[in-house]
């Protein structure tokens, strides 16, 4: 009776290439584009080699994942519960900037290392049913399964693929030289920063799939439990945010709400600008579908690995992003623990350099104004493909000083 | 979905107070944060504490558990799902009760053979003590004694298919139903025989108690040719059978070609037969539209859910595949079922249904 459950929604093609068989992709060892600089055959070792690194974390989960999951999890709902306090004292600007602090890193925490990295799975290997991405939600106003949907299963399977992949945009914006242009894109520096400020409802009408509504192509029946779906989280939410907690501070309830509303728009901003910089900075790589036609298990995780862009930062920061500071781990193995991407980037990055791959990472500041950059610069027609780094190089070892003492003709080796 | 604890009972007032303070905790419960101030506060699922672990023989021991809600109550003969977490995963296992309905304490306790390569019963025999965490399942099961006591009653059980038994026996000793009992059972030694002291005590003490045992490292296995000669009525008798897989499908095949009743016969095998369900019928198949997954399944009759699925290449989660563990639920959306134990045709919107042992009745969709 040992429950053998897989991730809740397949991410991962099960197709192993068939070597025999010629595939869609164009093989060029002088192209630009690492995918088809590749052969098939090392393409499939490179498939190989990265399911051995996820096979190896996965028969090591245990206890100690175990306490970290749980500890955070404790940690969020412990500075919830303070912060809610403290906001019902909310006349007191200290109280009031305290509270809206501390609600503001609880939700942030709560989005993105709780409820995304939940909903993925990461955490089903424990077999609780507490923290499991079956039952899972979360406090935004997307419902946990249409996003398991829009996010799990059409975005982390069809990355990068301009066309499929519908995070490519979010089917309002122009991130890519390949999305023909629209005079709509012209208001695209406006809707950024709108989409910025009121990001979590934007996620969840995306996760409505917009574009299949507006071709008619959505079963209405469907259409309708989800809308039901969302109208019943986004009331619960509201409910929550703007009237419960700000009746509780009594007369000076418009300071609560404020101070609520405060927490949800930083929460937005800071999500938004780390999700933008998983995709869209210079460095990553964009797919029609032609070139992913046929593709194997092997094409998928290099596709997954040059179409990602890591952020370089402190383990606070890390936790802050929901560790998607390890965009490139994290599509890689989508159902791993984020606590493990940081052990395990550095075997990423030792295959990046033994195949001549780049491996897609930057400060944030830098990978941030890069996407600010194209999304300007995509809002008008024409626009081309960023200039991509080259393969991964590891730097050069610090030379270890040996330990010297000064003698008077000069430095002697303390131990010689 | 993954295999869940039983949910405690709640008082009405408490839990209309719980549901209304939702809104301030949604998308959590209010039992989430309660438990950050104290643990058993949280109703969220039904727990226990290990008060003792008690040896029966080298290989058996009785894990005696204080529920943190109070016990929902048992009738002998049935099981309970009992959880323990182990290097961070949780597991569970199925393990007959053995403690009685009605203890004094509210206590309950399963009875475990040691099984060296498994995972579970290791940990309860050797690694788990006073004070353990446990979480406690639904108790399920429907090798019952019947009500009114049949007069004349058989009992076969060998190794650790003594437990249900045992429980049953203790029933029958309170009710005063101990007045024609003949009781077979096999051991491989004398000091093996879980609860044996206390079985043989029994027999002492009441003159319909008669009990056999055979040891098989001296005469042999328990076999149905001994039948004749152990209990000559055995045809007669109301009969319970509770061992190995082999030895219950002997037993049975016997009750088939030789019986006169074989509905006399009633078997315990932790394993429910799962297939056209009690009435025969197999029911019509039909569609099951998986709408997670995104796959669409058709089912032949007496089909399950979960193995159409998997035919039609998705990728589901289950575990035990025989209707115990509630890992393979998802949400009924559209349609009606066949559960596949029963025959029984079931299903209503929004309700959660077991993959394994149901069958779509038509078209189906489920959140999975």
């Amino acid at each position: 009776m040992s429950p053998d459950t897989g991730p809740s929604t397949a991410t991962r093609p099960d197709t192993v290439g068939d070597a025999e068989r010629p595939s869609g992709r164009p093989f060029d060892p002088a192209s630009h584009n690492p995918l088809h600089r590749l052969t098939d055959a090392q393409i499939e070792e490179l498939g190989e080699r990265f399911q051995a690194i996820h096979d190896e974390v996965k028969a090591d989960l245990g206890e100690r994942d175990a306490t970290y999951i749980r500890s955070l999890i404790t940690f969020h709902r412990r500075l919830v519960a303070l912060s809610r306090i403290v906001l019902m004292a909310s006349r007191y600007p200290p109280a009031w900037a305290l509270g809206t602090t501390g609600l503001s890193v609880a939700k942030i925490l709560e989005n993105m290392e709780l409820g995304h990295n939940i909903l993925h799975g990461q955490w089903d290997w424990m077999n609780d049913p507490n923290i499991h991405s079956s039952t899972w939600d979360w406090d935004t106003a997307s419902t946990a399964a249409s996003w398991k949907h829009s996010h799990n299963y059409v975005h982390h399977t069809f990355t990068n693929i301009v066309g499929k992949d519908k995070d490519v945009g979010y089917e309002i914006m122009r991130v890519d030289p390949k999305q023909p242009w629209e005079p709509r894109y012209l208001a695209q520096p406006v809707v950024n920063v709108l989409l910025m400020l009121l990001f979590e409802w934007g996620v969840a009408l995306h996760d409505l799939d917009i574009e299949a509504i507006r071709k008619r192509r959505k079963d209405p029946k469907v259409l309708k439990r989800e809308l039901k779906g969302i109208a019943g989280k986004a009331g619960r939410q509201i409910l929550k945010d703007y009237i419960v907690f700000p009746a509780l501070s009594g007369k000076h309830w418009k300071k609560t709400l404020v101070a609520n509303a405060t927490a949800n728009v930083v929460r937005n901003v800071w999500s938004n600008m780390i999700i933008f910089c998983g995709h869209f900075p210079d460095q990553a790589y964009t797919f029609t579908e032609e070139e992913v036609e046929d593709e194997t298990r092997g094409g998928w995780y290099v596709r997954q690995l040059i179409g990602a862009a890591n952020i370089e930062g402190t383990p606070l920061f890390h936790v802050m992003s929901g560790n998607l500071g390890y965009q490139v781990e994290h599509h890689l193995f989508p159902d791993m623990p984020s606590s493990r991407y940081a052990e395990i980037a550095p075997k990423v990055k030792a295959l990046c350099e033994e195949y001549g791959l780049p491996y897609n990472s930057g400060p944030f500041w830098q990978q941030w104004l890069m996407v600010q950059r194209t999304l300007l610069r995509l809002s008008f027609p024409g626009g081309r493909e960023r200039p991509k780094p080259g393969p991964y190089v590891a730097p050069d070892e610090e030379p270890v000083a040996e330990p010297t003492v000064q003698g008077h003709a000069g430095p002697i080796p303390a131990f010689p | 979905m993954v295999e869940t604890a039983a949910t405690p009972r709640v008082p009405v007032l408490r839990r209309r107070l719980l549901q209304a303070a939702r809104a301030m905790t949604t998308p959590l419960l209010p039992d989430d944060y309660l438990a950050l101030l104290n643990p058993a506060w949280s109703t969220r699922e039904l727990t226990g504490t290990v008060q003792r672990v008690v040896p029966e023989t080298d290989e058996a021991a009785t894990i005696v558990v204080q529920p943190n809600a109070p016990w929902p109550g048992h009738r002998p003969g049935q099981y309970l799902r009992i959880g323990a977490e182990i290097d961070g995963i949780r597991h569970w296992r199925a393990y007959s009760i053995t403690s009685d309905p009605d203890h004094p304490e509210g206590l309950v306790s399963v009875t475990v053979k040691h099984v060296p390569e498994g995972r579970m019963s290791p940990w309860f025999t050797r690694r788990c003590d006073h004070g353990t965490q446990v979480l406690l399942g639904d108790v399920e099961g429907e090798f019952l004694l019947p009500d009114p006591l049949p007069e004349r009653l058989l009992m076969i059980t060998a190794g650790s298919g003594i437990t249900p038994i045992f429980a049953m026996l203790r029933e029958l000793q309170r009710r005063g139903g101990l007045g024609d009992v003949v009781h077979l059972h096999g051991t491989r030694t004398r000091e093996g025989f879980i609860f044996g002291e206390r079985l043989r005590a029994l027999a002492r003490e009441h003159d319909g108690y008669r009990l056999h045992e055979q040891v098989s490292s001296e005469s042999g296995r328990l076999a149905c040719t001994d039948l004749d000669d152990l209990v000559p009525d055995w045809r007669e008798r109301a009969t319970f059978l509770s061992g190995p897989r082999e030895m219950i499908d002997a037993f049975e095949a016997h009750w088939q070609d030789h019986g006169d009743d074989p509905e006399l016969l009633r078997t315990e095998r932790f394993q429910p037969v799962i297939g056209t369900g009690a009435d025969g019928a197999e029911g019509s198949g039909g569609t099951v539209r998986f709408l997670v997954t995104d796959v669409e399944a058709t089912c032949a009759p007496g089909v399950s859910m979960l193995v159409g699925g998997e035919e039609a290449g998705a990728t589901l989660p289950h575990g035990c595949r025989m209707g115990i563990c509630h890992t393979c639920v998802g949400r009924l959306r559209a349609g009606r079922l066949r559960d596949l134990r029963s025959g029984e045709v079931h299903g209503e919107e929004g309700q959660t249904v077991r993959t394994c042992v149901n069958a779509p009745e038509g078209d189906v969709e489920i959140e999975l």
